[in-house]
């Protein structure tokens, strides 16, 4: 293959990763006249901001977002303070009872969520919890807590286990050789986690779906799902707009984890 | 790719390591384990097992939504109630080929563009970033974004080619159209991982075959491929498990239709369980679900066991 057509190629798939995401763009900044007209234009005549309004206007956005906010913060936090010393023992000590527990993480992605999601609901109605958000942060980090032991498990691996065994040997107790060594080479994988967590939590809706019923406690994904109504008749700008603005948080938080989930997932594909 | 180059000293397989020196230390150690093991079982047997075990209990009982009903035992009830529904032939039908093409063409396309991305071309930087858009949206707003994209009024695709389609709505055109978008969705994981597979393939393998004249469609045939196959297995049946278990995307896009065209076993699932309240059967079905995709992983996961060989 000659360089041309490779060129060629790539830009082939520019194209198709990109048109979508530019389709909402512009629809996001278009007036509802040019919606209307028949030859969808891609760079709106007229572009204006008054879509953004009204899609604040039409649905209770801020409400839905600071929901979705408190739920990903929760389930962020929650997760890794469960996760990390599991993670820490399944890293550095050995034993058949750690590597059925990792082996468990790795089976259970085959078992198709309604398995779960269904006693879920059961016990979270017995607690009285359906319909809140503190029975969908439960939910929600029962779902992200086998990714982020993988995770967390291959970045306290990372850490050399000379270094802590060397400070330990150097009269600190192991807990501060843990604080002091272990902590600071863990951070950036700590905090990789939490925003991994709060990411699956933010763009999460089948389990928000089946465990929110009222509009006063829906998170963002359910609201967005609402602009649509049930007829799929929709107003596009504000919809197209409030899409935009529910991905902002994802990608921005993304975009600085993006290297470390790349090796924790390398981690997962390549030792299977 | 931290977690790549700590294999050192994750030996599993009882390395020289922690031998034979020291057995009071081994003692104390074990007893540590222990401590520590604890807050690690207990998050996995609370969260993960508890759930997944209740849950497949539930298949075998009939159990319904209700608050005050009775729940009682009724063995493999659900199970022939669930091989002569149509509605759930039909769905495992096209979760099948959903789940199937999109993972082998999701396959293809990210192999493709790993292969571009590996080398040094324009638009690289470009498309690189493009390529982990999708991985950070939220389902949600991909499917929205594709409504737009499918609108039949107000849509790029009748406007581009002229056509007045109401691609999601139309018996035959919903599928492939949901498809193309399950395609669109997927690629960054593959894509990444393909290329982090061929970022570790080594370079004295393509000097080798260089000197013996080889082609580049030679060296992609046996070298390229021979040493990713690992990273291809592992991918792809993840990725398997990933389609076949999706349901954000699919319920956004069409919500199953038209004519339960598109209702891939998960939203059956979901509708059996959430809509008609029938708890039991709904579990059936997430095991049923387990039961084919474990059968089509062993299968091929055999296949590329023995072909290695």
């Amino acid at each position: 293959m000659t360089r041309a057509l490779k060129h060629l190629a790539l830009l082939g798939y520019v194209v198709f990763l990109a048109f979508p995401l530019l389709w909402l763009l512009s629809t996001a900044l278009k007036t509802p006249q040019e919606m209307a007209a028949l030859d969808p234009t891609w760079i709106p005549r007229r572009p204006t901001l008054a879509n953004f309004a009204d899609a604040f206007g039409e649905q209770d956005l801020l409400g839905a977002a600071l929901r979705s906010l408190v739920v990903a913060v929760a389930t962020a936090l929650i997760t890794v303070t469960l996760a990390l010393p599991a993670a820490y023992a399944l890293a550095r000590h050995r034993s058949a009872a750690g590597r059925i527990a990792i082996g468990w993480v790795l089976v259970s992605q085959v078992f198709p969520v309604v398995l779960v999601i269904i006693p879920l609901f059961m016990v979270l109605r017995r607690l009285e919890l359906v319909n809140t958000l503190a029975g969908l942060t439960v939910v929600h980090v029962t779902f992200v807590m086998p990714f982020a032991l993988w995770m967390l498990r291959g970045y306290v691996r990372a850490v050399p286990r000379e270094l802590e065994e060397a400070a330990a040997v150097d009269g600190a107790g192991r807990l501060r050789a843990l604080a002091a060594v272990v902590a600071p080479l863990l951070a950036p994988g700590v905090v990789a986690t939490l925003l991994f967590g709060f990411i699956s939590s933010w763009n999460e809706f089948l389990f928000a779906l089946v465990i929110l019923k009222d509009p006063e406690v829906e998170t963002l994904p359910l609201t967005l799902v609402r602009f649509v109504g049930p007829e799929g008749v929709a107003r596009l700008g504000p919809l197209a707009a409030a899409s935009l603005l529910a991905t902002v948080p994802s990608l921005v938080f993304f975009a600085i984890i993006q290297r470390r989930l790349r090796s924790g997932l390398m981690a997962g594909a390549v030792k299977g | 790719m931290t977690a790549l180059a700590e294999r050192p000293y994750g030996g599993s397989r009882g390395g020289p390591q922690g031998g034979s020196q020291g057995g009071s230390q081994g003692g104390r150690r074990s007893r540590g384990a222990l401590a520590l093991m604890l807050p690690a079982l207990v998050p996995v047997l609370v969260f993960s097992v508890g759930p997944l075990l209740y849950g497949i209990l539930l298949a075998f009982t009939d159990a319904r939504s209700g608050r005050n009903t009775e729940t009682s035992f009724v063995g493999l009830e659900n199970f022939a109630e669930l091989l002569s529904d149509g509605d759930f032939w039909e769905s495992f039908r096209i979760g099948l080929v959903w789940g199937l093409s999109v993972t082998v063409l999701q396959f293809l396309a990210s192999l493709g563009l790993a292969l571009l991305l590996n080398q040094d071309l324009r638009l690289r930087g470009v498309a690189r970033v493009l390529a982990v858009v999708p991985w950070a949206m939220p389902p949600v707003v991909i499917g929205l974004m594709w409504r737009l994209v499918y609108h039949p009024d107000a849509g790029l695709l009748n406007g581009l080619f002229g056509t007045r389609v109401d691609w999601l709505h139309d018996f035959s055109l919903a599928l492939p159209a949901v498809i193309v978008v399950g395609v669109w969705t997927g690629m960054p994981q593959t894509t990444v991982v393909l290329l982090a597979g061929l970022q570790n393939v080594p370079k004295e393998l393509y000097e080798a075959v260089s000197v013996d004249g080889a082609g580049a469609w030679r060296r992609f045939w046996n070298v390229t491929l021979p040493q990713l196959r690992p990273v291809i297995v592992a991918i792809t049946s993840l990725d398997f498990v990933w389609n076949i278990n999706q349901f954000s995307l699919v319920y956004v896009l069409t919500q199953g239709g038209p004519g339960g065209r598109t209702r891939l076993p998960m939203l059956f699932a979901y509708e059996e369980a959430f809509r008609y309240g029938f708890f039991g059967y709904a579990a059936t079905l997430g095991v049923a679900i387990t039961i084919v995709v474990l059968a089509v992983l062993g299968l091929y996961l055999w296949r590329q066991a023995r072909e290695a060989d």
